[in-house]
This record gives C-alpha cells, sequence and structure tokens, in this order.
C-alpha cells in the first residue's frame, strides 16, 4: 500500500511538474525561442534585471492575490455558515445558483460586464467624468470570482461537522459569535484554508478580467504576458517563473522541515 | 433561538449584498445585450440564432464532462493518498499540487505545447510521429492539467478529518481495503466531491485559452464561440445570448446533481 | 498546517513590501504630469538588446527641452494591449483614458468613423516631413485626409516556409497553403478576416469586397483547407515554425525575421496574387488628457535615435525616411537577414480597395483591410462572416468516440444512482419492518 501510494503520487507530480521542468530548462536557453534550445547560458536572467516593470507588476500581482483572496475568504466563509443555516430553501439554492455565475461564465463576459458596471455606476451614480480603474476594481472583480471557490470548499467541511455542536455551545451560554470562533471555525478552518489557496492561486492567474477591469496605474504580471502578442514571449518570463518556482518551493521544503524539528522536540519533551 | 437565525442571516449578508451588486447587476447588461440588437432595439433574433451552435454546446459539454470524470478518477485516490500520508508532510504534499498553477497559464500552456506538439519534446524523444496538440484528447488533457488541484483540494479537506475509527471498524468487520474505500470512505467524502465536481465541471465547460491552444483551433467550444463573439464590440449580442443559455444549462445541471447528491448527504453522514 | 501557512502568507508580504520599497521618488519644481502612452504589448524598444529605451528618452528629452515651455514635467504611463478591439473596447466604453494610442488602419478608420480620434496639431509634430511621401498620399486610405494619424510600422503578409521540408517549385503563390503535399504541417490565422482573405486573394477577389457569394467561395475554399491545416494560430505560430513542428505559414514579415532569428532554415516570400499589407499609425484619442504632450511624444519618436530603436528592435517595415535611408540601419538589418530589406521594403502596387485583385496587372500587389461592419447596404457582412467562420470551426468536429464516451459515463452514473437508490429503498424497508 505504501509503495503504491508513494508511486501514485509520484507519477502524478511527475506529470503536473513537467511541464515546469520544461520552462525551467528553457529558461537557460543561450538563444531567444521557448522551443528551441540553442546552448546554454544565464543571460536570461542578467535580462531579467534590466526590466523592472516585471517585477512592478508581480509585486501587483501578490498584492492583488493576497488581498482579493483573503477578503473573499472573509465574506465566502460567513455566507457558508449563514447559507448552511439559511431555513428557506427557495432563497438558498437562489443564492447558491447566482454565487456559480462568475464561474461558470467565461471570463472576458465576467470582464466585460463588470467593465460597463464600474462605468455606468462612476458616470452615472458617482458623477464622475472620469472613470479610474485600478486597484479597487481590480480588487472587486478578483473577490467576484474567487467567492465560489472559497465558498464550495468551505460547504462539504460544514456539510461534515456535527450540527449540533454550535447549538450545544450556545445552550451552555456562549454567544453565537463566540461559538462561532470557538466552535466551527476550527472545525472548518481546512476548508477555510484551501479555500484561501485556491482564491489566491485564481487571482493570480487571472489575465482576462484583470484586463477590462484594470488601469494603467496597476499592471498586473499575467496582463503583461498575454499582451505579448506581437512577439514571442522571451525566455526572460520563463527565467522569472524558475525563480518564482524555487522560491515556493524552498519556503516549502523549509517550513516543512521546521515543523518536523517541532514535532521531534515535542515528542522529546514528550518522553 | 432568534439570536441564532439573526447570526446566521447575518453571516451570509455581506455576500448576499455583494452578489447582487457585482454578479446580478453585471449580468443585467449581458441579459441586455442577449435580447437586443445592436442598435439597442429589442429582438429575440439573437436566441433564436442559437440552435447553430448546437454542436458546439455538445462538444463542450462532452469534454468537460469526460475531463471531470478523469479528474475524480485520479484526483480522488491522489486527495486519499495525501490524506494518509504522515501528518506533517500532508501540507508540503497538497501545495506542490497547487504550485504549478502559480505559474502563468499562458507560460504553461506554451510549455505544455512544446512537449506535445508535433515537432516537440516527446516526438524528439520517441522518434514518433504523434499528432497530439490539435486533437480533443490534447484538450481534454489540458483541462485535467488545469483543474486537477480543484478536485484534490475539496476532497482532501472533507477526507483529512474523517474519523478513522469508523475505517478500523470496517476493516475490522471484514472489508478489504477496496471495500473500505467503497462503501466506507466514498460515501462519506460525497460533499467534497460535489463540490470538486463543480469546481472542474463548470469552468471548463467555458474554458478558452487552453482549447484554443490545444486543440489547434480546429474546433471551437463555447468559451472560444463566446469569446470570439465578445472581442468585437460589435457581436456582442450573439455571445450574450449564447452565455445566457449556457448558464441556464449548467444552472440546470448542477442542480440535478445537488438533488442526488443532497439525498444521500442528509441520510449517510455520521452525526 | 495553519501556523505554516500564515508563515509563508508573512514572508509573501514581506516580499511584496520590500519591492514596494524600491519604487521611490523625488520631489521637483514644476508639476509632473503623466502621458497615458496605450501600444500592442513588446511593441517599442524598451532598453533590451542593448537598444535605448524608447521612452525613457522622451522623458529625458521633454523634461530638458520644453518643461520650461509646458511649464510642466512628463512621466510617461506606458500600458499594453493584446489587440486593436481590446483597446477598442476599453476606449469606446470610456473605461480608460489614454493620450496615445497605436491602433492598426482597419481600427483607425472604425474610430475616425466614431469620432473617437482627435486631429492632430502637424505644427508640433515637424518631423512629420521624414514620413515616406507613400503615406502622406496613397497609403492612407484609412484616414484619407491624413488629419489623424502619423504612421509608427507597417508590414505585408506573406507566407513563411521551411526550406528544409518545402520544394522551391512549390512556392510563389497562396497555392501552397493547400498543397496536399504537405498535409498536417500547414498553419492558418485562427481569426476570421485574416483566414478568409488568404483565400480570397487566392481567388484574386478584393478582401473588403461586400458580395456575399465571394465570401461564400472563400469559405469553401478554407473547408477544403481543413483537413490539411495543422493548427489555427496567432502568437503559437512562433514557436510551431521555429521547432519544425509545422513547415508553411502565412504571416507578417517582420515576424518572419523574429522566426528567422531561431531558424535559419525559415524563409519567406509575397505571393504572387496579391497581399494584405498594413499599418499601425500613433493617434490622439478624443478622451486624452495631455493633448500637447501626446503631440510632442508622436513628434519625438519619428526623431532619429527613437526611431531607429524602434526599427531595430521590432524588425517590422518603418516608414520613416530617417530610418531607412540610415546606413546603421542598413547594416544592422543585412546582418539580420541578407534578404531583410528586399522583404520589408519591396517595392509593391497598393491597389484601391474595392477592385478585384485578379483585374490589375501588376507584379507586386497590396491591398488594406477595411473594418467590416452590418449595414443594410452590404447586407449584414459582419454577422455573415461571422456565421461562416462558425461553419468552418463547427464542421465535421465530433468524432464517434466522443459520443461513446459520454454514453458510457453517462449509463455508469445512472446506474450508480439507481443502485444508491434501491439500496436506500431496500435499507428504509427493512427498517419499517423491524
Amino acid at each position: 500500500m505504501k509503495i503504491v501510494s508513494k508511486l501514485y503520487i509520484g507519477i502524478i507530480y511527475f506529470l503536473l511538474y513537467a511541464p515546469i521542468v520544461v520552462i525551467a530548462v528553457f529558461s537557460f536557453n543561450a538563444g531567444d525561442s521557448t522551443s528551441v534550445m540553442e546552448g546554454v547560458s544565464l543571460r536570461w536572467y542578467s535580462a531579467l534585471f534590466e526590466k523592472p516593470e516585471l517585477f512592478e507588476a508581480l509585486k501587483n500581482s501578490l498584492l492583488l492575490a493576497l488581498s482579493s483572496g483573503l477578503l473573499a475568504t472573509v465574506i465566502g466563509t460567513m455566507a457558508a455558515v449563514g447559507l448552511a443555516r439559511m431555513q428557506k430553501k427557495w432563497m438558498k439554492s437562489s443564492v447558491n445558483a447566482i454565487t456559480k455565475i462568475p464561474m461558470m461564465n467565461p471570463e472576458i463576459v465576467t470582464g466585460i460586464s463588470m467593465m460597463l458596471l464600474f462605468v455606468f455606476i462612476s458616470k452615472n451614480i458617482l458623477g464622475n467624468v472620469e472613470v479610474n480603474l485600478g486597484f479597487f476594481t481590480l480588487l472587486i472583480a478578483h473577490v467576484t470570482f474567487n467567492l465560489p471557490y472559497v465558498i464550495l470548499s468551505v460547504m462539504p467541511k460544514l456539510r461534515q461537522m456535527d450540527k449540533f455542536l454550535p447549538e450545544a455551545a450556545q445552550d451552555l451560554g456562549c454567544p453565537p459569535w463566540k461559538s462561532f470562533f470557538l466552535v466551527e471555525l476550527p472545525n472548518i478552518l481546512p476548508g477555510v484554508i484551501s479555500g484561501f489557496i485556491m482564491a489566491f492561486t485564481l487571482s493570480l492567474d487571472d489575465f482576462v478580467i484583470s484586463l477590462f477591469n484594470g488601469g494603467d496605474n496597476f499592471k498586473t504580471l499575467p496582463v503583461l504576458i498575454y499582451n505579448y502578442t506581437k512577439k514571442p514571449v522571451k525566455p526572460d518570463i520563463y527565467a522569472l517563473f524558475t525563480l518564482i518556482v524555487i522560491t515556493i518551493l524552498l519556503l516549502l521544503v523549509l517550513s516543512n522541515l521546521a515543523s518536523n524539528r517541532d514535532e521531534r522536540r515535542k515528542a522529546r519533551a514528550k518522553k | 433561538m432568534k439570536a441564532k437565525s439573526f447570526f446566521s442571516r447575518a453571516a451570509a449578508a455581506p455576500h448576499i449584498v455583494w452578489s447582487v451588486m457585482f454578479i446580478v447587476a453585471p449580468l443585467l447588461f449581458v441579459l441586455y445585450y442577449a435580447l437586443t440588437d445592436p442598435n439597442g432595439a429589442f429582438t429575440l433574433s439573437n436566441i433564436a440564432a442559437l440552435p447553430e451552435y448546437g454542436g458546439t454546446f455538445f462538444l463542450s459539454i462532452s469534454l468537460s464532462l469526460i475531463a471531470t470524470i478523469i479528474c475524480i478518477l485520479i484526483g480522488y485516490p491522489m486527495a486519499y493518498f495525501i490524506s494518509r500520508a504522515k501528518p506533517s508532510r500532508q501540507p508540503l504534499l497538497l501545495m506542490a499540487a497547487l504550485v504549478p498553477m502559480w505559474i502563468n497559464l499562458l507560460i504553461r500552456t506554451f510549455s505544455m505545447m512544446a512537449i506535445l506538439d508535433d515537432g516537440g519534446l516527446i516526438n524528439t524523444l520517441l522518434g514518433t510521429n504523434l499528432h497530439i496538440v490539435g486533437t480533443k484528447g490534447a484538450v481534454i488533457f489540458g483541462m485535467v492539467y488545469d483543474f486537477l488541484p480543484y478536485m484534490i483540494l475539496p476532497i482532501y479537506t472533507v477526507m483529512s478529518k474523517m474519523d478513522k475509527r469508523v475505517l478500523e471498524a470496517a476493516s475490522d468487520l471484514g472489508c478489504n481495503h477496496f471495500e473500505v474505500l467503497l462503501r466506507v470512505v466514498l460515501p462519506l467524502t460525497r460533499s467534497g466531491i460535489v463540490s470538486g465536481v463543480t469546481m472542474v465541471f463548470v469552468p471548463s465547460i467555458s474554458t478558452f485559452y487552453i482549447s484554443q491552444k490545444l486543440g489547434g483551433g480546429t474546433f471551437e467550444l463555447l468559451g472560444d464561440t463566446i469569446e470570439r463573439q465578445f472581442a468585437n464590440p460589435d457581436t456582442y449580442n450573439v455571445g450574450a445570448a449564447i452565455s445566457l443559455v449556457m448558464m441556464v444549462l449548467i444552472l440546470l445541471s448542477m442542480a440535478i446533481m445537488n438533488k442526488f447528491a443532497d439525498e444521500d448527504a442528509e441520510g449517510g453522514m455520521l452525526p | 498546517m495553519k501556523k505554516r501557512f500564515f508563515s509563508l502568507c508573512l514572508v509573501l508580504l514581506l516580499l511584496a513590501s520590500c519591492l514596494l520599497a524600491f519604487s521611490s521618488c523625488s520631489e521637483e519644481e514644476l508639476p509632473t504630469r503623466t502621458l497615458h502612452v496605450y501600444n500592442w504589448g513588446q511593441y517599442i524598444s524598451d532598453g533590451s538588446y542593448d537598444l535605448p529605451d524608447v521612452n525613457a528618452l522622451f522623458e529625458e528629452y521633454f523634461n530638458e527641452q520644453l518643461a520650461e515651455k509646458y511649464g510642466y514635467r512628463i512621466e510617461v504611463n506606458y500600458s499594453t494591449y493584446p489587440s486593436n478591439e481590446d483597446m477598442y473596447n476599453k476606449i469606446a466604453s470610456g473605461s480608460g483614458s489614454f493620450d496615445v494610442i497605436v491602433p492598426s488602419e482597419y481600427m483607425i478608420e472604425k474610430m475616425i468613423s466614431e469620432n473617437l480620434l482627435l486631429e492632430l496639431d502637424f505644427s508640433k509634430i515637424t518631423n512629420y516631413e521624414y514620413i515616406a511621401e507613400e503615406f502622406r498620399t496613397d497609403f492612407n486610405t484609412y484616414d484619407p485626409e491624413g488629419k489623424y494619424t502619423v504612421p509608427y510600422t507597417y508590414g505585408t503578409v506573406g507566407i513563411i516556409y521551411n526550406t528544409d521540408y518545402v520544394d522551391e517549385e512549390d512556392i510563389g503563390s497562396w497555392d501552397l497553403l493547400w498543397n496536399e503535399k504537405y498535409s498536417g504541417k500547414i498553419l492558418q490565422f485562427n481569426n476570421s478576416r485574416d483566414a478568409l482573405a488568404t483565400a480570397l486573394y487566392r481567388l484574386g477577389y478584393s478582401v473588403n469586397t461586400t458580395d456575399h457569394t465571394k465570401w461564400a467561395e472563400a469559405t469553401e475554399l478554407l473547408k477544403q483547407q481543413k483537413p490539411l491545416v495543422q493548427a489555427y494560430v496567432m502568437d503559437e505560430i512562433f514557436n510551431k515554425m521555429i521547432s519544425g513542428s509545422a513547415w508553411i505559414a502565412p504571416y507578417y514579415a517582420g515576424d518572419f525575421l523574429t522566426m528567422y532569428d531561431s531558424n535559419d532554415s525559415l524563409a519567406f516570400y509575397t505571393p504572387k496574387e496579391g497581399t494584405n499589407i498594413f499599418v499601425d499609425a500613433m493617434c490622439v484619442p478624443t478622451c486624452a488628457r495631455q493633448v500637447d504632450a501626446a503631440m510632442e511624444y508622436i513628434n519625438f519618436m519619428l526623431s532619429e535615435e527613437p526611431a531607429l530603436a524602434n526599427a531595430e528592435y521590432l524588425g517590422y517595415s518603418c516608414p520613416n525616411t530617417l530610418v531607412t535611408e540610415s546606413e546603421e540601419y542598413q547594416e544592422y538589418m543585412l546582418d539580420w537577414h541578407e534578404e531583410s530589406l528586399d522583404i520589408l521594403y519591396s517595392k509593391s502596387l497598393v491597389v484601391d480597395d474595392y477592385t478585384d485583385l485578379k483585374d490589375i496587372n501588376a507584379e507586386n500587389k497590396r491591398s488594406f483591410f477595411h473594418a467590416i461592419s452590418n449595414t443594410e447596404e452590404n447586407g449584414n457582412l459582419l454577422d455573415y462572416t461571422n456565421s461562416l467562420w462558425a461553419e468552418i470551426k463547427i464542421e465535421s468536429s465530433i468524432e464517434p468516440w466522443i459520443i461513446v464516451t459520454d454514453i458510457v459515463i453517462l449509463a455508469l452514473l445512472f446506474a450508480w444512482w439507481l443502485s444508491s437508490f434501491l439500496r436506500k429503498r431496500a435499507r428504509e424497508k427493512s427498517y419499517t419492518q423491524k
């Protein structure tokens, strides 16, 4: 069993990481191409550091993904809790259906319809002559398409949780908000965290919605890359992503090592 | 009791307000375009033109369905094995499944094409002449690759807190590994599967970039068709009509799925 | 899991704030205004390849020589778009305000007709005199009076082929794209306008014809071609041609040079039946706020150093005589590809855009695209061409194995549902019996 599971996980990871390895390999290309190797060099890594706009865009992307992920997680978790306890069935199912809309619309429909909405609001309701799309409109758009993923990942945990736990807590005199933090949240936390991770991931990678709802003061990395249509993508972008992956994997391994040490220490302390 | 219902209603309130403002309101623009001609006059001709796209509807739904099933087949054992791994290693394994998604979709797709293309890595290494990019199989592969984490995560979160004693009880009562999985684990994790299916099936119906690149553009999926219509402001109308009908179709199929997922979830879930 | 995750977030946040610290600014006496330039992605010399960063050059030039005159300094905010349509979407909806844009000719025509472009102030754009004569006269059918645009680059569509696999006797005409010998190695444009145009050129028709039967004929040709086509592509073409996955593709002359950089087996020709010429031109949209600075920007782009840098960076044809007559440029281009100047600057006849090309007797013919729209006279041509394109894409696209797999999946799902339903009934029965 152990071997089977290790082998299986290994094969799937191999497949998942194959394109990433290819990206890493081409980032060392001496030539301009991302499909033919013409020798090995580090020139794209040095070229990378001459392009501050890439790092600026990366910073923007991370900022946006973090903030929209967090906001969506808070709103979405609350919504999932509220929905699970909602008595009226029609209301529950209609909220459920509406929530999924941004997920099933092609991004360009969500993107353009939100852009039209922002223009409409700012011209007709706020009375502005100019529409300033930027961080806040992007934040709204990203939270909107992140919400269904958060709700969908919290929901199963809520279903799995014993329904009577919060009731018991409240019967014992715990106020509802306190019972949420003390009883429910710890129970559904894995769902909340995976919801946040998904929201973060989706937001980090979005380009269509960001293209229409972002302004020129806040450019994100995927949009920048998506706009490279006149000329092919060069290995410098590959170099950037290789650095990103290496950083993330290093962080993951380090945190894993740290927690392993913690555990061992705890185990020793117990003895 | 009153306090509790107030709290639960309040919990979902921000989400409901958000949905009305940023999901329903933009949807009105889509509705407006679907029911008007380019001059703004009311018409049903956009809806009437839809049978022309019947083949595209069928193809998109078929490919997404197949991709979803493959995602379950691959993702479920994956989530199971991860949940049985050493607890300290689980977060690492889980995050490792997600990290490839933090690489830009466009770059990832280009890299996948470099592997699968006619003159790509596989054909060069194996010395074969396989035509992969440009087939429907390649599109399914792309969908599975891109959406697999959204299947693994919700199933894993439900599995991670599963009562291990139930599994032990089952094997004590004479179930073998396979029977435990089929009779006990599967029903207990059904809510996770439902979430995963939603998160894979729904977005893959409307995906457009993957199908354009890996499908070689030789056929169109719904997302491509809508994207093409929305690229030009003069043809918003038919695109809007297609996306409306698609939404209705997806909501219907989700309602059916929830119907038979709920039945068991309520009855079969352990207290 | 939780703790570790938050520490990860913290590290990411720290990284982000470190990056934030990089962007510091300095105070100046004169107020600074921002010039918003909106251009195609990677369509300007940005400091790579040892070429100057043109936007930085402009800032320097403006702030040193013109800041006093105008009473403010300029900072360029340069952003990019992937297609004409995306740019149009932003400007027409009013969700973006830009000072300089660089649309292609058919989009310029559309924007002029919708009053989205400002007339340029040629008293500020003195360098306009360097623009080659033909662009000021018969080339600019998209801007007949020459009031709104200053050309930035132009180019021709031709056929790129791999000399290792394609016989020399097969080249010369659009027929190569329909040659069964190369089945599965041919690429085609993945947008209706360009793809249908290849068929129209092959037939010798005008690409701006309003005659529906001609469009239908072109569609038939594309359907015939479909079994031979490996993929309908846009920017993937670079990788596919460079890696040798495909051997034949219609694309732009300037992009051929980029591909040649990485694969010197590639070659290029312009088909004898005639082909398409495009122009990307600098314009000022009506939503512009820094109109004066925009004019200065356009003017600066025409001066020698930036124009040369752009032309060398892009490899597209340049309408600026300061560039084309510069020896440095000519050497640079010949060093790139020995026929590059002939490819980029072939002398050809730009024909009236509505005449069928087969009626004109000339060696090299080129014509512009005009915007296709829905009007009563042309019988809703836009909708018509759209539905033709859908026909090409939808035709013969559902294979039996997909239907079979669907049926199997649905049958299994149904069986599963049925069995669990029956089991449940049985269970309920056994409870009630007890």
